[in-house]
Formats: structure tokens, sequence, C-alpha cells
């Protein structure tokens, strides 16, 4: 039993990280109706900016404070976002108002690629570190109940909190302010939106860097866990079947969407991968998504889209 | 119009003067071109696994540089193209046919993947071109009466495997005290993770031990379910069969769950600089095999090529990498190449470029004495290397190394593999491909021929 929960606290904590790569996703396509493909891209330029300034800040302002040139490496790499997400909107969207989504996608892909790219000329290929003072070793609790105990990572933990934090903070932004009405205005009908004076331009620019700082945020995590890395793009792809799951346009989607995969593919590699030779835990998570479709095609919190013909 | 004419005339004159002028340069230069010797390099700088391919590329490049500066390989000049690969089998394979003609023909690939080297296994023979693949591959391919142009040479995934048991074994005071050992495999769910598996297997019948495999997806960023197996299993050793982000992903989950770093062993891709030093102290006491050489800053080599190439900014990548694990791996992977080119020319003709066919005898007739390897510039770094016709391995020299928080220290003394294990292993797994493909083995007659 143990062990057991172990394994489910273990996929919870997990999943909540993924819920925050999700969220990149589901911000965007919320205000845009874009599949961002280049959410990863983000996530990985945005922490190889924050492992490389954090780096060489000390040695530009003679800084010994690792607190401070976090900080301060922060506040650079979210500017660089901000940065990124309006050189895309003035050179990739703008051009591209009312096109078909695929044609959006596929803008997407490109970005993704020229990030991917980008980020590895300018801040190396190698692998970078993130500290921000999260803690390593793991804890373990309830003792006298369990035989050992249970093991809970605090690093997970202290993760898990901020996404959930994050998350609970960009749900009221979309539900509670003008500019999220706005947002989600624009993701409805681009033209109906603009007909009623919402400057679809500036939205855009909004929505992608608030997706850029979640992606900062993100990769500040995910970097601390496994280090500053190409790899960190492929987390990404970890949170596509959340989206899939929870629904495109929904941020308690992602949330639920999150926790459900990352039990579920947890519980499936300790259970049942030593069954089929190990190893099933990522396409475990697809097929998870894939089932939950069959019975809620537009994924648990998705809106439903019923067309008259 | 007579001005057209003439403008036009003394155009066609012009380009015809300098035809007949440059045809000789042209001559000049092919006969030039006669002098050199092709190495195509494929590399990984991107993607995923880039933090460990390229330092193996720079110092591959910086060896052949090395050559250059020295005089060539008897006066050859060797020339190289890279060709990114990004660890896909695919783009290999599409590198590999770009390259094989290219400069008078490739003398050797190295592709520095083991489902790359599956893939071009097929294709090597038919083109003729030697595949080295220096501590990674195919196992069975140490057989040259079967893998007539395949040479892992010092090393195969069987030999660490073995040596690796043997190391637990002496630890624990001996083989017999294996017997109800528990014993886990994590390793990349790939052809090279894979390959170590029937030699554990054999071992573990052998001694008695329990052996479970616990497999790691590409690229090897989520291990948390793996480490919780662990954690319930409590073995008494974990093997790591990693490559790339997945080295420092597993040493963090070790941390994170609380086991123990001196019970964990690496195969010698998981024993290198970038596995360890974003985790730091959390790494130390970790172990891991080297094939031959560890961080080798001190070799003669290394500081010819600082003296030589870093010195007057002609280097390959950062200066302070010059002399790590992986940077050494790619360095005497060039040498081992170049040795083959310099071996075949003693056979063939020195001062002349040599074809694959060529180069295969010289790799199958290496000698590498400890006398010509320190001459080279490798005392201290390698033992000597002998191949054959029928051994394209050589011998196989493998220590432990131990990361003390900061850097890879030795741990151990030499071991070899068995090769009353390893030997059968190899005939049999080598004479089922050789079923498989119809190929008939070379008897050692042929070899003298």
């Amino acid at each position: 039993m143990g062990f057991f929960l172990e394994v489910l606290i273990g996929g919870l904590m997990t999943g909540m990280l993924y819920s925050l790569v999700a969220l990149g996703f589901v911000l965007i396509f919320k205000a845009s109706g874009v599949f961002n493909f280049a959410q990863g891209a983000m996530v990985l330029f945005a922490a190889l900016a924050m492992a490389r300034f954090s780096e060489w800040i000390p040695g530009w302002l003679g800084v010994e404070n690792l607190m401070v040139a976090n900080i301060l490496a922060f506040i650079i790499a979210a500017f660089l976002m901000f940065v990124v997400a309006w050189l895309i909107e003035r050179l990739v969207l703008r051009h591209l108002v009312n096109q078909e989504g695929a044609t959006l996608l596929m803008a997407t892909l490109g970005i993704a690629y020229f990030i991917d790219g980008l980020g590895q000329t300018v801040f190396g290929s190698d692998i970078y570190k993130i500290d921000v003072g999260m803690p390593k070793e793991p804890v373990m609790v309830l003792q006298g109940v369990f035989e050992g105990g249970l093991l809970i990572n605090k690093e997970d933990f202290i993760a898990a909190l901020v996404a959930a934090l994050l998350v609970a903070a960009l749900a009221l932004f979309f539900q509670k302010t003008a500019t999220g009405r706005a947002l989600r205005a624009v993701a409805d009908d681009h033209q109906a939106a603009q007909s009623i004076g919402i400057p679809l331009n500036r939205i855009w620019v909004i929505v992608w860097c608030v997706a850029g700082i979640v992606a900062l945020v993100a990769g500040i995590i995910w970097g601390s866990k496994l280090g500053v890395q190409f790899s960190l793009v492929t987390v990404a792809l970890r949170a596509l079947p959340v989206v899939i799951l929870g629904g495109l346009t929904s941020v308690p989607g992602a949330i639920i969407g999150g926790l459900i995969i990352g039990v579920g593919e947890k519980v499936s590699e300790v259970y049942l991968g030593p069954l089929v030779g190990g190893g099933i835990e990522i396409w475990f998570a697809y097929m998870l998504a894939l089932v939950f479709l069959l019975f809620r095609p537009q994924g648990l919190f998705g809106e439903k889209i019923i067309d008259r013909v | 119009m007579n001005m057209r004419k003439y403008a036009l005339a003394a155009s066609l004159a012009a380009i015809g003067l300098s035809f007949t002028l440059t045809a000789p340069v042209h001559a000049q230069a092919k006969g030039k071109q006669a002098q050199e010797q092709f190495f195509p390099v494929l590399v990984y700088r991107t993607g995923a696994y880039a933090p460990n391919g390229a330092p193996w590329a720079n110092g591959f490049v910086d060896y052949i540089k090395l050559v250059n500066a020295t005089g060539g390989i008897n006066g050859v000049k060797a020339t190289f193209e890279e060709c990114e690969t990004g660890y896909a089998t695919d783009r290999s394979v599409e590198c590999y046919e770009r390259l094989k003609n290219k400069g008078g023909g490739a003398t050797a690939f190295q592709s520095l993947s083991t489902g790359a080297t599956f893939a071009l296994t097929e294709k090597a023979p038919v083109d003729k071109i030697p595949l080295i693949t220096a501590g990674y591959g195919r196992s069975e391919s140490a057989n040259g009466a079967v893998f007539t142009w395949n040479f892992p040479l010092l090393g195969t995934y069987w030999v660490g495997a073995d040596v690796l048991i043997q190391h637990i074994a002496k630890k624990e005071g001996g083989f017999d005290k294996l017997k109800g050992k528990k014993i886990s495999l994590v390793y990349h769910d790939s052809p090279y993770g894979k390959e170590p598996i029937p030699l554990l297997q054999e071992r573990a019948k052998m001694h008695g031990f329990d052996l479970s495999l616990l497999p790691v997806a590409h690229p090897g960023v989520e291990q948390k379910s793996t480490w919780l197996q662990i954690r319930q299993n409590r073995p008494d050793y974990v093997l790591l069969w990693g490559w790339g982000v997945m080295n420092s992903t597993a040493l963090k989950e070790a941390q994170a769950t609380g086991y123990p770093r001196e019970k964990m062993y690496g195969i010698w891709w998981a024993g290198a600089e970038p596995d360890v030093k974003d985790v730091g102290e959390a790494a130390k006491g970790y172990n891991a095999l080297a094939m031959q050489h560890g961080a080798e800053p001190d070799a003669k080599v290394v500081k010819d090529i600082l003296a030589k190439l870093h010195a007057k900014n002609e280097g390959t990548g950062p200066k302070d990498e010059v002399g790590s694990v992986l940077y050494m791996r790619g360095l005497i992977s060039a040498m081992l190449g170049v040795e083959g080119v310099k071996r075949a020319q003693e056979r063939y003709g020195k001062g002349k470029t040599m074809t694959g066919e060529q180069v295969r005898w010289g790799l199958e007739n290496l000698d590498l004495t400890q006398q010509k390897l320190d001459a080279m510039g490798f005392a201290g770094v390698m033992r000597p290397v002998q191949t054959s016709c029928l051994d394209h391995m050589g011998s196989s020299w493998v220590r432990v190394h131990t990361w003390n928080g900061s850097k890879w220290q030795f741990s151990s003394d030499w071991y070899q593999a068995d090769e009353k294990v390893i030997r059968p292993m190899v005939m049999h797994a080598s004479l089922k491909y050789a079923e498989e493909k119809k190929i008939t083995p070379r008897t050692p007659e042929q070899c003298k021929q």
C-alpha cells in the first residue's frame, strides 16, 4: 500500500508539472485558435536564457549573491520572451490573420524549429545548470504507518505548488479581467472580435507574452530538475496527451488532464510495464488520452462544437 | 557591331586562354587530391545528445588536424567533412550515402551510434568501406571471419558488461558471493541499451544473481517510475546503460529516491563529464567504466593539440574541454582510423592514398605496441592493441573510474573480459548472423591472402 501511494503521489506531482507546460498550449489556443507547436521550443529557449544569464551576470556585474543573480536573470529572460512574442506577432501571425487553422499550425512548427536552432546557437548546446535553491534530497513521512515511510520528493512537491499557484492565477486572469475576456472573444471569432473594437494584434502579443512567462517558469522548474539541454523540448511532447485529454480550451482541463496523465503513466509503468517488457509510459499516456476521446471527443473540459447545417 | 564582334572574340579567347593556363593547375590539384585521405565524420552537435556528441566530434576533428600539422599520414593530407546526424539512424544512413564517395572515397565510417551501426553493417560490405565502432556497435561483430568490414575496436558492450560483473564480484569477495544478489540494469530502450542483456543473462545463470531489466524511453528525461521500482526492489547494484541526458537524470533520480551512488556502475558511455557536471556533489561516489582511457589532461597528445592547434586558434570547440573523457574517445577513434591507413600504407605504398579495401587490411593487421603508442603521445592513456583477420576487436583493456564530486579518478586496476564467457557468445551470435545473411565465414587460410 505504501509503495502504491508513493507511485500515486509521484504521478500527481509529475502531472502537475505537465499541466504547467500544457497551460502554454491552452493559453495560446484559447486566445488565437492556434495550436502552438512551438511551446516546447519556448520552454527550452526560456530555460537556456535563464541558465546562461544567471551564469554570466556574476561576471558582468560582479554580483556574488546567487538569489540576486537569479532574479536579474529571470527579469532579462522574461524581457527576452516578450521580445520573442512581439517578433512572432509582427513577423508571422500578423500576416496570417483569418487564415486556415492548419496554416497557423504549420507556422508554429516553423517557429519551433527556428527557436530551437536560435536558442542553441546563441546560448550553446551543452548542459547548463539552473540553481534556484530547490531541495534535492527526499523526505520520509508517515514512517509509523508504512514500513520505511512514504518517500516524498521535496523538489517535485515545491515545483507542483508553484505550478498550482501559476495555474490558479491564470485561471483568475482569464475569468475575471477585461483582457482575459477579450482573449476569449478573440479565440471564438477573430472577425467578430475585431468588429467590436478588440485590437487583435495587441491581444496576440499579450497572450504570447503570457505563454512566454509560463514557458519560463516551466523551463526553470524542469531545467532545475533535469539540467538545461535540448531534451527539454520533449517535455512539451509529454504535455500533448494532457491537452488532448483535458481539452484545448480549458485551464481546469489542463490541470485535471495533467494529473490523470501523470498518475496514469507512472502506475502503468510500475504495474503493467514489467508484464510487457517495460518502457511503456510514453505511449500509454497517449493511449489513455485516446480512450478518453472515444467517450468525449472534445476532451474532458473542452467546448462542444455544434455547427448548424 | 564590329566592336561587339571584337568583344565577343576577345571574351572567347580569354576564356580559352584561361582554360589552357589553368588546366595544368587543375591537373596538379587533382594530383594533389590523389595524396589526400578522406575521413567522413558523422557527428551530433545538435539535438538531445549534443552535450555528449560534441566533445567526441571535437576530439576526432582535432586529431585529424594534428596529423596534418605534423606532416600528414606519411605525407598524405587527411581531409574530413562533418555530417550532422542528430543521433538518428535515418540521418546517419543519409550522411553515409552523401559522404561515401566524397574525396576520392571514404576511408572508414564511424557512426557513434549502435542503431546506425546495425543499419550500416549491411551497406559497408557492398561499398567496401570499413566501419569502425570503437566501444559500441554489435558485440558479435568482433568475429572478423563473418563481419569482414566491422571493427568494434578496443571493446564491445559484452566486454563492458562482463567487466562490470567481474568488478562487482571482486568487491563482494568472489563470484560465489554473487549468488542471491540483486542487480538491476537501467538501460536506454534502444539497440544500444539492449546490447549487454544477453551477456548479463548468461552471467546471471552462471552465478545465480537476480537480474532485473528496467528500460527507459528515449531520451531518458522521465525516470521516476524506474527509480520507484528500484526503491521497491532495493537492488544491491544498479548498472546504468544510458547516453546523454539519461545519465544525469538517473543520478538525480537516484538522489531523489535515496539510492546510494556508490552502488551505481555505468558503461563507458555513462561516465563522462556531461553526465555528472550539473549533478556535481550529488554524483559523488558514482562509478563508470573507462575503456582504456579516462579524462587525460596530462597526456602528451593533449599537450600537442593545445600547443599546435588551440594556441593558434585552430582548435575545435572549447579549449577547456580538450582532454576530457568524450573528447579523448573521439580523438582515439580518429587515431585508430589514421593508424589503419598507416598500417595499410606499409603494405600498399607509403605516401599513397589508401582505398577502403586497403584500409580494411590495415585495420585487421593493427599492431599498436606500447612503444608506438608512447611515441604518439598516448603514454598512460592506452595499452597495446593488436587485431587480426579473425579478431576485429583487439585487446580490451578496461578500468573503473569514480566521480569524486569534481573530477573522474581511476578506482580500479585494469580488467579484461573473460574470453571463456565472451568468445562462445560471439561465435554463436556471429555464425547465426552468417546463416541468416548467407555469408560464408572466412577461414584462417583465406585471411593470409
